[in-house]
């Protein structure tokens, strides 16, 4: 019951993050679909950037890092487009030369 | 039932419980496309502990990029790279333990590092000191809309891409003073490196011809059916 | 053991409950004696239950205007039987109709995603009407990033619609579903750049603040500011057009290549749902459209604050004068869904080729020069033109100085001499520093 009646703090928001960040390894890790890893890290960088957003929020966090918490995020989130832009293009190209998207197919370059 | 609900806290849980358990189920799914949804449910509500955070414009922009942008990228290449729907590689088993071990240390790392943040966040003098000047507020500005709201961090964060930070212009002290030119450079920086990637996207994922061989030229060669009949 | 709690600072009051405006249904029930947590739910559920009405009405009112408009273009009467002389419950009794026809999921769907969808592309038309404004202040949450979260979640809709598509299990669905992705989302460009171009104008993303600096005369409104915007209202109009799959533009669901595109599996109930969602995502567009460019609640003449309807005066007049922009603003919006409805029965279908050249070869390039173009005139005019010939009251209010929102002007001024004397001297005061 504390946890509606209480203010939030900073901890919350980066439990959150935390449980992201590890569900995000966890699907890079066990996923063998290439778009599969691809959402892992998705959400792995949903985790850092909460805990960016909540760093820089000074109702949480009065002494903290301000607006370059915000900054940072948007740069991520931006980034993160950009890179998935290129990791479904690079998808789509092994996609064509392997006809399959199993990570674990792409061998040829094992000695 | 007297007691006073913090309805911040109440949609923070809310918010919290949806990001986390779809993350979960990203994990858990074996589909792809189910996956896909479940990651966009845990995105949005990812916005949606933006918003609560404060960060009304970030959140916006989650929404916008990754829910509506990304997602959409994404679930174009599962369309076209699975076979109708239901098509899942399954994970071995192995995997499957060596994941579990690893993201359990993980986890529990990284709780035990966000519940003693007030250990290593607590309050230090120096670095108390500089919040504090740091932090200062800003001069109330006079009536109008643009006045609306001086903790708005949109227009500040706006500002802060062109270089100059909006929220530490009253800066009395010279250290900081310095770190103030905001981020410019690395605004500029990542508009080429979108324009570089969107090029890049474009030519990794264009549909690649079969290069015509002179034998396969019709012009040059004629159809075999055609000379047959004649 | 572990030692692991959570630990509460003080948050400040923006975080805690003190401060939240208490809304009239809640403040009547905690006077009934409700406990609070009560009273705040059901007054949340109330006004929930009220933007819902908007949406679903504006839904309704359009699909009747969709029978009447387009039985007047071919000449015919459309409904007159159901519900008095117009056919007023048309809508109503397609309702019924369709809750009668049969469920249908195919077999070769996935059946959760099937299900889902049409809700999915509701909810984000829905939740895009928290952030609009209908008068002065009267919006369900007022926010500092207004007009950028409204078009965000209004883009939300196509994800329904491409799983829907895809989920259906049908080749027609599945073509109607990409084909919906590439077109909405290369539209979304053209459509947020003009949203930038306003942006500009008043320096603030607040939909409210937007509205507000169109107070006064119908030469207010930002259309009617200089030649740029003009031209950068009809872009906007394509663009909106585009994003909601209307004709000309509608090729998602092209009946005579598709069937009936991403709903070709889809009846009864769920149809219905993605069928309102378009319909409540027309009267957004037109709505936004109406805010951003055509003076959002205020009217042409600005007849309540000339007769004193003003929160100056009393807070019933003011109520009343907000009343007013209440009308304006969906009168305006639905002039616009019968200007979509007016292009649907009149124009040809395009083809896919010249849907997108259409947005990158024309609309994105007009926009763009738009924008530079009301860039040169804000520097030029800083004042607007009307600022010199008709000054008000309602301009005074809108400093055209104050162009970044919570940023007084004398700190972007202090700012800049800051960065530029940190440009000059910024190696000095560091060898200073490192002394």
């Amino acid at each position: 019951m504390s946890l509606i009646t209480e203010p939030i703090g900073l901890p919350h928001f980066l439990v959150v993050g935390a449980v992201l960040f590890v569900c995000g390894v966890l699907c890079m890790a066990t996923k063998r679909n290439v778009l599969g890893v691809l959402m892992g890290i998705e959400l792995v960088l949903n985790g850092a950037n909460l805990n960016f957003v909540a760093f820089g929020a000074k109702e949480l966090n009065p002494n903290g890092i301000g607006l370059d918490g915000q900054m940072i995020a948007l740069f991520v989130i931006v980034l993160a487009a950009a890179e998935a832009a290129v990791a479904l293009a690079i998808a789509l190209s092994y996609y064509h030369a392997h006809a399959t998207v199993d990570v674990d197919r792409g061998d040829e370059l094992k000695g | 039932m007297d007691f006073s609900i913090n309805w911040h806290s109440c949609f923070f849980l809310l918010f919290a419980i949806i990001a986390c358990g779809f993350a979960a189920a990203v994990v858990l799914v074996g589909d792809i496309v189910r996956m896909a949804c479940c990651l966009v449910v845990s995105l949005a509500a990812v916005a949606g502990l933006f918003f609560l955070a404060g960060a009304e414009f970030l959140g916006a922009a989650q929404l916008m990029v990754y829910v509506g942008g990304t997602m959409v990228l994404l679930i174009f290449g599962v369309m076209l790279t699975s076979r109708g729907p239901g098509t899942a590689i399954k994970t071995g088993g192995g995997q499957w333990v060596l994941g579990l071990i690893i993201g359990a240390a993980l986890l529990f790392v990284l709780l035990q590092v966000a519940m003693s943040s007030s250990a290593w966040n607590g309050p230090n003098s120096k670095t108390q000191e500089l919040a504090a000047v740091a932090n200062s507020p800003l001069p109330q500005a006079g009536e109008g809309p643009g006045a609306r709201d001086t903790s708005d961090p949109a227009g500040q964060l706006g500002l802060g891409l062109l270089g100059v930070r909006g929220d530490r212009l009253e800066q009395e002290n010279k250290v900081l003073n310095r770190g103030m030119s905001g981020y410019l450079l690395a605004f500029e920086i990542i508009s080429v490196h979108l324009v570089v990637v969107l090029v890049g996207a474009a030519f990794l994922a264009r549909a690649r011809r079969k290069t015509l061989t002179p034998a396969s030229r019709i012009p040059e060669s004629p159809n075999p059916r055609t000379t047959d009949t004649q | 053991m572990l030692g692991w709690q959570f630990n509460c600072r003080p948050i400040a009051t923006k975080l805690t409950t003190d401060n939240y405006k208490l809304s009239p249904v809640a403040e009547l029930l905690t006077y009934i004696s409700f406990p609070e947590w009560l009273a705040y739910t059901i007054a949340a559920l109330v006004q929930c239950a009220l933007l819902l009405a908007i949406a679903l009405c504006s839904a309704a009112v359009g699909i009747w205007l969709e029978r009447k408009v387009s039985a007047r273009i071919q000449d015919r009467l459309g409904p007159t039987r159901v519900g008095g002389k117009f056919g007023w419950l048309q809508p109503p009794a397609d309702g019924i109709k369709l809750l009668c026809k049969e469920d249908l999921i195919p077999a070769a769907a996935d059946q959760i995603l099937f299900r889902l969808a049409p809700y999915i592309s509701f909810c984000a038309v829905f939740c895009a009407f928290l952030a609009l404004p209908f008068a002065d202040g009267w919006v369900a949450v007022e926010l500092n990033a207004g007009v950028f979260f409204l078009v965000a979640v209004m883009g939300l809709e196509i994800f329904g619609v491409i799983l829907g598509g895809y989920s259906s299990g049908s080749k027609w669905s599945l073509y109607g579903a990409i084909r919906e992705a590439a077109q909405v989302v290369s539209y979304e460009i053209p459509l947020g750049l003009c949203v930038v171009l306003v942006v500009l104008l008043t320096g603030t993303m607040n939909l409210v603040a937007i509205g507000e600096s169109q107070a006064g005369w119908f030469f207010n409104w930002h259309i009617f500011h200089d030649p740029f915007t003009f031209v950068a209202f009809f872009v906007y109009l394509t663009c909106a057009v585009a994003g909601t799959n209307r004709a000309p533009f509608d090729l998602p669901e092209a009946e005579s290549e598709l069937v009936a595109g991403f709903l070709t599996e889809y009846s009864g109930f769920r149809w219905v749902f993605f069928f309102m969602g378009e319909y409540a995502a027309m009267f957004l567009v037109s709505a936004l459209g109406a805010l951003l460019f055509l003076g959002g609640w205020n009217g042409p003449i600005p007849i309540a604050s000339l007769i004193g309807l003003t929160y100056e005066n009393h807070d019933i007049l003011g109520w009343l004068g907000n009343s007013l922009g209440v009308v304006n603003l969906i009168a305006k919006g639905f002039l616009g869904m019968t200007f979509m409805i007016w292009l649907r029965w009149t124009l040809p279908r395009l083809r896919v080729d010249q849907v997108i050249s259409t947005c990158l070869k024309y609309c994105v390039p007009i926009v763009s020069a738009m924008l530079a173009g009301v860039m040169i005139w804000c520097h030029c005019l800083p004042g607007g033109v009307k600022s010199y010939s008709f000054p008000r009251s309602a301009w005074e209010r809108t400093d055209p100085t104050l162009r970044v929102d919570g940023i007084p002007d004398h700190a972007v001024t202090q700012s800049v001499t800051m960065l530029r004397s940190h440009a000059e001297h910024g190696n000095e005061d560091y060898r200073e520093e490192s002394r």
